[in-house]
């Protein structure tokens, strides 16, 4: 247990970090995937790869977490917060740095969108592997990333940066 | 030629342009991936969103690494919690190897004794029916390897150590990219098999059963190296 913690308890942070928008709770999340993990590991098939069972269970304990949080709106607060820890995307395209402003705008994808695009650039899965971890028919694992990316360059366009698509 | 990528945004977008964040974080198949490459190759439009694609790409790895790793509490909590979680069960062929042992265990020395030279009589008696079977089956004829000096020397005695005569060999390094299915699917094509493990990420391919004329197994080797899962292939003995 304690080497698969070791290789793989930062990626389950990150991802439920972008999910759930606070250290605290991301940090009692990965108590909870190892654990069930640990209580599991007999289920684990094997057909997939460890990362996207460790994924999928990281995601079904997330929208658990927020799930149990009262407020509705504590998402958007939550990224409001994140969002004041430095400039908005306007200021940030003022300054012409772009890679700025694109993870500026990252964060303030939807949870949905956000995921979708951890999933594929950060955690490098491929369509299949999506469709399992969120639970979506493979077409709309594509179809939803798309999206993402529209909703992302929209973002991008608001705060004054043309990058020439869509 | 029509465009593959789509200009309106109310338009739906196409297979092609959907593949594109897959082809930029490397998780297509070898197919897949070189329909996209034919397709960026042949629609400058498409390739302009690729590159924005690609600063996407970079841009989240960026902002993901830039979230740090969790306090050293969470380790000490999960661990906690598993100390704290009740004794597992064995599993079932523990518990009945524990069980066997256990049997043996409750048997008085005089029995386990007698259960021993009981099992050797019993081996005896089935030794003997065994030989006595064998004899009664084999006949009279025997056979010695000889050399007969009378048949046609047309095949030679000694096997041919020239190259040509073994089925030719490669060590190849599969591109990093490469998933288990492409690299199966490469092998049924090519009908080659791996005689050799991955030494320095190298392994030894055989291709076929036959031997091939040197022409033929350059031209296999030249085709081999084109393969986009194929990072690098050499003729090996």
């Amino acid at each position: 247990m304690q080497v698969l913690y070791g290789r793989h308890h930062v990626r389950v942070f990150r991802f439920g970090l972008r999910l759930v928008r606070d250290e605290q709770v991301a940090e009692d999340l990965i108590s909870e995937v190892f654990l069930d993990v640990w209580r599991q590991a007999g289920k684990f098939e094997g057909r997939s790869a460890v990362t996207t069972w460790l994924l999928a269970i990281t995601r079904f304990k997330a929208l658990s977490a927020l799930r149990r949080r009262k407020d509705v709106g504590l998402d958007e607060e939550a990224a409001n917060a994140i969002e004041d820890t430095s400039d908005d995307p306007e200021v940030v395209a003022q300054k012409k740095d772009t890679g700025e402003a694109l993870r500026k705008c990252l964060t303030a994808l939807s949870s949905e969108h956000r995921e979708i695009v951890d999933l594929v650039y950060y955690h490098e899965k491929s369509v299949e592997e999506v469709a399992g971890i969120v639970g979506i028919p493979e077409n709309t694992v594509k179809t939803r990333l798309f999206y993402a990316r529209k909703k992302l360059a929209e973002l991008l366009k608001a705060a004054g940066i043309e990058r020439g698509w869509p | 030629m029509m465009a593959t990528s789509r200009k309106m945004l109310d338009q739906e977008p196409s297979e092609i342009e959907m593949l594109l964040p897959f082809h930029a974080a490397g998780t297509l198949s070898a197919r897949d991936a070189r329909r996209v490459e034919d397709a960026l190759a042949g629609d400058p439009e498409l390739a302009r969103q690729y590159a924005v694609i690609r600063e996407e790409y970079a841009e989240t790895i960026r902002l993901n690494e830039s979230l740090g790793a969790p306090s050293v509490r969470a380790m000490q909590k999960l661990f906690a919690a598993i100390d704290g979680e009740p004794v597992r069960k064995p599993s079932l062929s523990v518990n009945l190897s524990a069980r066997i042992s256990a049997f043996f265990a409750k048997l008085s020395p005089r029995t386990l004794a007698w259960s021993a030279s009981l099992g050797a009589v019993a081996l005896l008696l089935q030794a003997g029916v065994i030989g006595a079977v064998l004899m009664k089956n084999q006949t009279a004829s025997f056979q010695t390897a000889s050399l007969s000096m009378n048949e046609p020397s047309s095949a030679p005695i000694t096997r041919d150590l020239g190259v040509a005569a073994a089925p030719p060999r490669a060590l190849v390094r599969f591109a990093p990219e490469a998933r288990i299915a492409d690299i199966t699917a490469l092998l049924d094509t090519y009908q080659a098999s791996i005689v050799d493990g991955a030494k320095g990420g190298m392994f030894r391919l055989q291709f076929g059963n036959r031997a091939m004329s040197k022409d033929e197994a350059a031209s296999l080797l030249a085709r081999l190296q084109r393969e986009k899962i194929v990072s690098l292939a050499v003729a090996t003995p």
